[in-house]
């Protein structure tokens, strides 16, 4: 069972939780200017890293607030919890690095 | 390759059975093939299996970071049907279903396909409309299928819970009569032997650390044995497809989930046939070893830890017990995870890429197993023409920029 601290609520069991995917997606300001690519990459292509991951998370049977959670995908270690207003530390993972465990 | 008969097994009992051969070779990789198969799980080695057998190419390679089948074809509940929504998807598994039902004459191994049908379950009015749809669906596309209300349950599968005071009431079913198991590690093991002993190097211990691209076109890999060269390169890794795309600078519209897996003490036979569940979100049948094989849903978040989580593991039990009281007091005995590779549409991606001569096939999520001699079949012809079958062609890359999804989440019925 992971335990997610929510940022307003503090450390709750996963159960609590729903999970929102990839964090850091924002929808194209102006969507007509996209090719059909860019528009699926936006719709549909993750970066589904093994390793280090932001994602997005609700704390629906709580305080039923979003924020961003950086976990790793293959040990589920979590690293840290971000409210969505505040500046994320720079990236572990945004070079897009790979945790080297083997499993 | 020592071919097995009733007169093979007289011959190695009356030599106590210390004269069988090697049922594949380990040979060294050599510094290039004419096509590369990264992963030895079903599907890969389905496809060098057919690659061989159906278009005369033998100089291939399938590489595997592990030991074949050890991955998710190892690791699932086994449902073979073909009762998928969609005309695209049906023809695809139906395709598969086929060759299941020679693949052991083949394979000349048996896979030991037991079409002990498959009951999808309906609990509510919609779920009854849609498993009528569904069922229709099959039938225009020449697969059998059909609905079957609660009295005929009951005598079939005698301990289901058909009571309507159940929480979820179980209101009928679809049946696919030639649906059932396999054995799974036979699979990756007869697939492994048939393509061995027409010359298809199967290497195992042997990672891919990377994919080497000149000028727009797959040259080679990298691996922990050393570089290998080849020109067609089939990277076929179920939850690491994103970890390869990366190697070739590519993305992919997957993620990775772990999936659970559980099975019980072995008890007497008390369940002939295969019950799934979508509304209650679990799924059964019984091993002839008599344990009970029970899969449970994926972990909503991202992972490639080979383990889920509990709150899961609860569930699947939770739907288990509601479906069969009789089972409350059943041990379970192990329990495992693999990791699933989730499109969009919860359809599988055999397709050629931006780079040429690199082929992925991937995507097969939660209900590949099934798939497994369709998809070789499939992906060799796409690998050996450059160019789609029609059976995989509507399950391009492309798809999810033109918006032709084949959407069977939520409409086949449940994922296996
Ligand atoms: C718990 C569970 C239950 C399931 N139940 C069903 C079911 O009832 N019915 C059904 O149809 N499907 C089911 N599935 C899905 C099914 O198991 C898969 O879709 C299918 O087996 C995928 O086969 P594959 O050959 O593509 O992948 P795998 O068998 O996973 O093979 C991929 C291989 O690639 C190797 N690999 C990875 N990275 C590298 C690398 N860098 N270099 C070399 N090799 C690498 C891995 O070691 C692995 O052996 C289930 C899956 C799970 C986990
Ligand atoms: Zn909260």
């Amino acid at each position: 069972m992971l335990l997610i601290e929510c940022p307003w609520c503090g450390p709750r069991a996963e159960t609590e939780f729903s999970h929102g995917g990839e964090a850091g997606i924002t929808r194209p300001a102006n969507p007509d200017a996209l090719s059909d690519a860019e528009w699926a990459d936006y719709l549909f292509y993750r970066s589904n890293p093994r390793g280090a991951h932001r994602e997005l998370w609700n704390h629906a049977r709580g305080c039923r607030r979003w924020f961003v959670v950086e976990r790793d995908t293959v040990t589920n270690r979590i690293a840290g919890s971000f409210r969505l207003d505040e500046a994320l530390p720079v990236p572990a993972s945004a070079a897009g690095k790979q945790a080297e465990q083997g499993d | 390759m020592q071919r097995y008969s009733a007169f093979s097994l007289l011959r190695n009992a009356l030599g106590h059975n210390r004269n069988w051969g090697r049922v594949w070779r380990s040979p060294e990789p050599k510094q290039g093939y004419d096509a590369i198969i990264v992963g030895g799980g079903g599907h890969g080695l389905a496809t060098a299996y057919y690659l061989a057998k159906n278009h005369g190419m033998s100089n291939i390679a399938v590489l595997e970071k592990g030991w074949i089948g050890g991955g998710n074809t190892g690791r699932n509940t086994t449902i073979v049907r073909s009762n998928y929504l969609w005309t695209e998807a049906a023809l695809l598994y139906e395709k598969s279903m086929q060759l299941w039902e020679g693949l052991s004459q083949d394979l000349n191994y048996n896979v030991m396909f037991s079409q002990r049908g498959v009951y999808n379950l309906g609990h509510s009015l919609q779920d009854m409309r849609d498993i009528e749809r569904r069922v229709n669906a099959n039938r225009l596309n020449g697969i059998d299928a059909e609905v079957v209300g609660t009295a005929e349950l009951g005598k079939a599968i005698p301990h289901l819970n058909i009571s309507p005071g159940a929480r979820y009431p179980v209101l009928g079913a679809s049946l696919q009569r030639r649906g059932g198991v396999a054995r799974h590690d036979a699979v990756a093991w007869g697939f492994a032997r048939a393509a061995d002993a027409l010359g298809v190097d199967i290497i195992e211990q042997c990672a891919v650390t990377g994919i080497d691209v000149s000028g727009g076109k797959a040259v080679g890999v990298q691996t922990t044995r050393g570089p290998i060269a080849s020109d067609r390169i089939g990277v076929v890794v179920a939850g690491h497809a994103g970890v390869l795309a990366q190697m070739a600078d590519l993305r992919l519209p997957i993620e990775s989930h772990p999936l659970q897996a559980f099975v019980s003490e072995p008890i007497r036979p008390v369940l002939d046939t295969v019950v799934m569940s979508g509304a209650v979100h679990g799924y059964i049948s019984q091993s002839d070893k008599g344990e009970l094989v029970i899969g449970a849903g994926i972990d909503a978040y991202n992972g490639y830890g080979q383990r889920g989580s509990f709150p899961v593991i609860e569930h699947a039990m939770q739907a288990i017990v509601e479906l069969f009281p009789v089972f409350s007091r059943v041990r379970m005995l192990r329990l495992w995870g693999g990791i699933v590779d989730v499109a969009p549409d919860a359809c599988p991606i055999l397709s050629k890429t931006p780079v040429e001569g690199l082929y992925f096939n991937c995507g097969w999520g939660t209900g590949g197993f099934k798939a497994t001699p369709g998809s070789g079949w499939a992906f060799a012809h796409t690998m050996a023409h450059d160019e789609a079958h029609e059976l995989n062609a509507p399950f391009s890359l492309e798809r999810f920029s033109t918006g032709a999804l084949v959407d069977e989440h939520g409409a086949a019925a449940v994922a296996h």
